[in-house]
């Protein structure tokens, strides 16, 4: 039971796109279409599950004065990991994700939940603790990338719903990614207080 | 645990040593998967935009860019050229295909970082046959190679001017290394001039053009017919050097800062 409601935690009560508004930076960068942003979410869910699980069993070993160094050391390397093995096994997806993937070392989510909950809880409490945070990082953008792709270009995860031409370009862009994130935040907030 | 300088040094080195063993692990397995998937994209890439083929030259370097000739049993079908440009967001890379007679067989984009949803459409909007954007049949020198806007005859991508002007410009480049002809400098002005890219030429790439007209071809494709190129001008003996352009100034009497 306890454990069903870490895991839950990250998806609704915590999540960490619309409640703690972390990691705003691949979130309005990826979200161009639905599958970006869910291979986006993917690719955080499984730096973040790998992390929390290896600092939490290193937590008795690693010096109060050096936790956060230690942390961005093991977090890069499952970064760097991902991305060779993503470059090599799945190159298209690579191409369109590219540059985001390495800034899921300085994702503030996987620093913030191995420094708020790896750090003093046990392995499986970690491990379950980084499958939810990322599934509703994983949620939160794959919602956020259809809203802007449907509004954008009449598409949903590739398939045509209506002709490009009446899409609004804007939600495609920097600025559509605000508007939508704002307005994704102000009705998920308004249900969660319900 | 209380840290101090001991156990600091020492649990930040075994940290750093294990990680840096996995990835070094790692690399060595992914090294050569990645290769081999840049390898295959780059060949799927040439077979895209290129008419039938049975084999091809090794790949050769004409004014910087990569060009690749095919041939059908000993037929010269065309050349594949790798090509760059600067376009709005980033480098645009693609790789265009020319038929034996210097048209424009297809091309494919390598890599591009253009505003999703306005630049991005160049993937297929030049291969659209739809108005005048199509490229495909084209002789970048025998038509005004250039956006309508700049007077040319081929309609820039709706609201990415920028973006079709840097096409434009790699897919000529591209076209000049695949004739032999000397590079254009610069962007503004072959976008602007298409067909006065030799006349901005320095006298000593236009003399060398003049000297070698005929592009080394394998014997084994005299029948077909040698790419159409029109012939560079002679620099003139009353050729002056702007300083103002930087160039050998064919027509004094035409530039207005001397």
């Amino acid at each position: 039971m306890k454990n069903l409601k870490i895991f839950l935690n990250g998806i609704i009560k915590e999540n960490p796109t619309f409640v703690l508004l972390l990691g705003m930076c691949p979130t309005l960068g990826t979200t161009t279409s639905a599958i970006n942003g869910m291979s986006m979410g993917l690719a955080t869910m499984f730096v973040l599950i790998c992390s929390n699980v290896v600092i939490s069993l290193l937590k008795k070993l690693i010096p109060d004065k050096v936790h956060i160094p230690a942390y961005i050391v093991v977090i890069a390397t499952f970064v760097t990991i991902l991305q060779m093995c993503m470059e090599a096994y799945l190159p298209a997806l690579f191409e369109s994700l590219g540059l985001f993937i390495p800034l899921i070392v300085v994702n503030c989510i996987v620093l913030g939940r191995a420094e708020a909950f790896a750090a003093k809880n046990n392995p499986w409490a970690s491990f379950l603790d980084g499958a939810g945070i990322g599934l509703g990082f994983t949620l939160a953008l794959t919602l956020l990338g259809a809203v802007r792709e449907l509004l954008g270009t009449g598409k949903l995860f590739g398939a045509t719903l209506y002709p490009e031409n009446y899409g609004m370009l804007v939600f495609v862009l920097a600025p559509g990614a605000f508007i939508a994130l704002g307005y994704l935040i102000a009705i998920i907030n308004k249900l969660r207080t319900k | 645990m209380k840290s101090n300088f001991l156990n600091m040094a020492l649990s930040l080195t075994v940290i750093a040593l294990v990680a840096a063993g996995a990835l070094a692990w790692v690399y060595t397995i992914t090294k050569e998967p990645i290769s081999l998937a840049k390898e295959q994209k780059k060949e799927q890439a040439i077979k895209d935009v290129l008419p039938e083929y049975t084999r091809t030259d090794a790949p050769e370097t004409v004014n910087g860019l990569t060009v690749v000739r095919a041939y059908n049993d000993n037929t010269f079908v065309g050349a594949a050229v790798e090509t760059a440009g600067n376009g709005f967001g980033g480098t645009i890379r693609l790789m265009v295909g020319f038929d034996a007679d210097g048209n424009i067989c297809n091309y494919s984009v390598l890599e591009q970082a253009e505003t999703p949803g306005l630049g991005t459409k160049m993937v297929d909007w030049f291969k659209t046959a739809k108005n005048k954007q199509d490229i495909r049949g084209l002789n970048p020198a025998k038509v005004k190679f250039a956006v309508s806007k700049d007077g040319g005859d081929i309609d820039a991508i709706t609201a990415a001017t920028i973006s079709s002007r840097a096409f434009l410009q790699a897919v000529h480049n591209a076209y000049n290394a695949y004739a032999g002809n000397p590079q254009a400098d610069g962007l503004s002005g072959a976008s602007a001039h298409p067909h006065t890219i030799d006349t901005t030429a320095t006298d000593t790439t236009a003399a060398k053009v003049a000297a070698d007209s005929v592009p080394a071809l394998p014997e084994t494709i005299v029948a077909t017919p040698a790419p159409v190129r029109k012939p560079a001008p002679k620099p003139q003996h009353d050729s002056v050097h702007c300083p103002a352009h930087d160039t050998i100034i064919v027509e004094p009497e035409k530039c207005d800062t001397l």
